[in-house]
């Protein structure tokens, strides 16, 4: 496995452009540069938004020098609140080539694609002379989610990616699973997986504030499709999704956009702090993978029961489908059939080889599903959050 | 398929069983070394009661609660909105708005 060298010592497994527009208003044009670059891995990111808000640009910056990223071109229409000055001097300083376009200086539509394509192509070269040195499996990154839950996710792909978690940890691999609002009903069995009492009492405290944070807003994390697809309850939902985390210890409690320290198995902690603000937590899965992906995610373990077919910008996309009559349906949208686990055709632990196998070969560059049928979603919403407190990483290095 | 294993236990605390194929109505079904014959259809995935359950009485998956009895269940019932709950946040299906 070879990975591009970074600045700041992470190696990426793709070297992606990214053409990322800062207001909705700049989408369009932004849109046009991706589609007329004509050069692979150019992909398109934004967020919405006017008004500035201090997430949003912390986790662009983390997605704009995530290792899988080698340029980026910055589309602004010009008034909008987003900080472009602070988001292009952090990736300036990573290294990597960087270069802002104002569609209200640029003169329009017309001029800004203009110079946006004599961009990309001026990045690309640049790019292009980033070399590949050898990477180990104890440089990964890997992130885990479901999305479309039904009644077979619990009992066979989830726990299978818990089997493959539990493989890539043992290789010093960081794994990274989350959604907390989809663990309520689990707070006192990962507090005793904790390696700290501290860190016990960090993840109580995030497991209560996901409880109060959901029932403010008067829904769980909980979708009818999960409802028709056999699932009962949050906490049945729950259960099945904390299989997704395998059987090690855990290592640490992160927010959105903080990075592990070093290899093992974190907790993401994904409910804004505060009063609730703006709305649902993450409101649908690409907001989940985003986040991810912003605390270094290479790659993402992706499970479904009742059939999803995304993918994501930046980082590849591994789907596992639980359940055997959704893979019949969507074979084509699926990287591994844990399916054969329900049928009788296959174990948990041999699924769990699969999908660390899969893994691997993505993480050494063979193409996703997702990523060859050309899904690259992205969302990326207003939230708060306050820094993590210092018991949430117990085995973090000293500098 | 006609062969595939109907159901599985998780956990040997737990009450309830998860479906491996879609059942039907007028089967019969093997729960633990009992003939049950089904009398409504459920579908791969969903919940059937492995004991009798009274109203009130935790449901148990995975060895732990996933929620409440809402009402007396007997055993090869479908276990599911309609007869459980929650104990901490309700559920909604797509008629919860509008």
């Amino acid at each position: 496995m070879q990975g591009y060298l970074r600045s700041d010592g992470r190696k990426g497994i793709r070297n992606q452009l990214l053409v990322v527009y800062l207001v909705e208003c700049a989408h369009h044009v932004a849109r046009l540069i991706v589609d007329q670059s004509g050069q692979a891995g150019v992909q398109l990111v934004g967020f919405p938004g006017c008004y500035p808000n201090a997430y949003a640009l912390r986790i662009m910056q983390r997605l704009c020098t995530h290792p899988n990223v080698g340029g980026v071109l910055l589309l602004s229409l010009g008034c909008e609140g987003f900080n472009r000055e602070e988001l292009e001097a952090t990736v300036r300083e990573s290294g990597r080539p960087v270069e802002t376009l104002v569609i209200q200086e640029c003169g329009g539509t017309r001029k800004t694609l203009a110079a946006g394509l004599a961009a990309t192509a001026r990045i690309g070269g640049r790019m292009a002379e980033q070399g590949r040195v050898d990477m180990a499996l104890d440089e990964l990154v890997v992130g885990t989610i479901c999305g479309g839950s039904d009644g077979t996710s619990g009992i066979s792909a989830n726990p299978a990616v818990g089997n493959s978690f539990n493989r890539l940890v043992a290789e010093g691999a960081t794994c990274i699973f989350e959604e907390t609002g989809e663990l309520i009903g689990c707070e006192h069995i990962m507090m005793e997986r904790a390696v700290t009492p501290e860190l016990a009492r960090q993840i109580e405290a995030v497991m209560d504030k996901a409880a109060n944070y959901y029932e403010t807003m008067g829904f769980g994390s909980f979708a009818p499709g999960n409802a028709e697809g056999g699932l009962t309850t949050q906490e049945e939902k729950s259960m099945g999704a904390y299989s997704k985390s395998g059987d090690s210890p855990i290592s640490g409690l992160i927010k959105p956009g903080d990075l592990p320290p070093r290899g093992g198995l974190y907790l993401l902690d994904i409910v804004p702090d505060g009063e609730p603000r703006f709305g649902f937590p993450n409101i649908s899965d690409n907001a989940e993978i985003v986040e991810l992906i912003a605390c270094g995610a290479h790659l993402i373990l992706f499970t479904t029961g009742r059939g999803s077919v995304v993918g994501s910008a930046i980082s590849p996309v591994i789907k596992i489908c639980a359940n055997p009559d959704t893979y019949r349906r969507m074979a084509d949208d699926m990287d591994v059939n844990a399916g054969a686990i329900i049928e009788g055709d296959a174990s948990v632990e041999q699924v769990g080889k699969d999908i660390f196998e899969r893994a691997r070969a993505v993480a050494a560059g063979a193409p996703s599903v997702s990523e060859a049928l050309g899904h690259q979603e992205f969302i990326l919403t207003y939230k708060t959050f306050e820094p993590i407190g210092p018991g949430c990483l117990p085995t973090a290095r000293v500098a | 398929m006609i062969n595939r294993k109907a159901h599985v236990l998780l956990h040997q605390k737990d009450n309830i069983l998860v479906s491996c194929r879609d059942l039907t109505p007028g089967e019969t079904l093997c729960i633990d070394h009992q003939p049950v014959v089904l009398t409504q259809m459920i579908p791969l995935g969903h919940k059937i009661a492995r004991r009798p359950l009274a109203k009130g009485e935790k449901i148990l998956k995975y060895g732990a609660s996933i929620g409440s009895a809402l009402a007396d269940i007997v055993v090869g019932e479908h276990v599911h909105l309609h007869n459980m709950k929650s104990d901490y946040i309700p559920s909604h299906t797509r008629k919860a708005v509008g």
